[in-house]
């Protein structure tokens, strides 16, 4: 998941206030620029940024919306596998129950 | 007591990894997952019911079931056993009728561990885009948008008390 890693929630925490250049993004880390590129790149095919092509800075825009869809798909995710095993559990409970009568 | 789920889903992946435990032995979990009955008591969304239709939990065998919400809409479901290793693996297909050629494969590892059994679900997806919209698919949509309010409550009462 591209917000698994704290360096890119960082990213995303720092672009939400607004947008940033790789140099600037990287500056508050203890890591390569490269380092900082690659976090950028999964983000951006993650759709959760945006990079503009005219200028020659190349600022990093945060697509919000694309963040919410990415938490709201998460969420769900998590919430029906949650949901699904706990069922499972009941249905593991009565099976046990019903093996040692 | 609840065991935790741990989801790995990464961006630009059309992966999907879950690993939960069990507090029961193997032979019981592995059941839960081949005996049609067993399985439609757990398996689908929240308050669907689920009819399964054809279940034959053999390497090669079939499965189809058909879930129907509260209003009446119905969401069918099918696949094959690719490979059923008793009480060992499960490698299936899955396909919802409402995206046709949308075809996930998941490989299921279940280990004996000390205290009940684990299960390792790796999902393969045909595309990301697959990947996020089978998660909606035939989801309770209330669902997220309840949580989502519970979660911005609790956000809320989070900052008052802070």
């Amino acid at each position: 998941m591209a917000l698994a890693d704290p360096v890119r929630r960082a990213i995303v925490a720092r672009l939400s206030l607004s947008d940033a250049t790789v140099n600037e993004l990287a500056a508050p880390f203890g890591i390569t620029k490269q380092a900082v590129s690659r976090h950028i790149q999964v983000l951006e095919s993650a759709g959760l940024i945006t990079r503009s092509r005219d200028a020659q800075r190349r600022p990093c825009h945060l697509e919000p919306a694309a963040l919410e869809t990415l938490t709201e798909w998460i969420d769900a995710l998590r919430l029906e596998t949650e949901r699904r095993h706990r069922r499972l559990d009941a249905v593991l409970t009565t099976l046990q129950e019903k093996h040692h009568r | 007591m609840t065991n935790p789920t741990q989801i790995t889903a990464e961006a630009g992946r059309p992966f999907v990894d879950i690993v939960r435990e069990f507090d029961a032995p193997i032979a019981a979990v592995f059941r839960a997952h081949t005996d049609p009955e067993l399985f439609a008591q757990w398996t689908g969304p929240e308050q669907l019911s689920v009819d399964v239709k054809v279940f034959d939990a053999v390497t090669g065998g079939q499965w189809h079931y058909v879930s129907t919400d509260p209003a009446g809409g119905t969401y069918g479901f099918r696949g094959v056993f690719h490979t059923v290793e008793h009480e060992a693996l499960i490698i299936q297909t899955f396909e919802f009728d409402g995206a046709p050629g949308q075809v996930s494969m998941s490989v299921a590892r279940f280990e004996e561990t000390p205290t009940g059994t684990r299960i390792s679900t790796h999902t393969v997806f045909p595309s990301i885009e697959s990947r996020d919209g089978m998660v909606a698919t035939g989801m309770e949509h209330g669902a997220t948008e309840s949580y989502r309010r519970l979660e911005a409550l609790l956000e809320r009462d989070s900052v008052h008390s802070a």
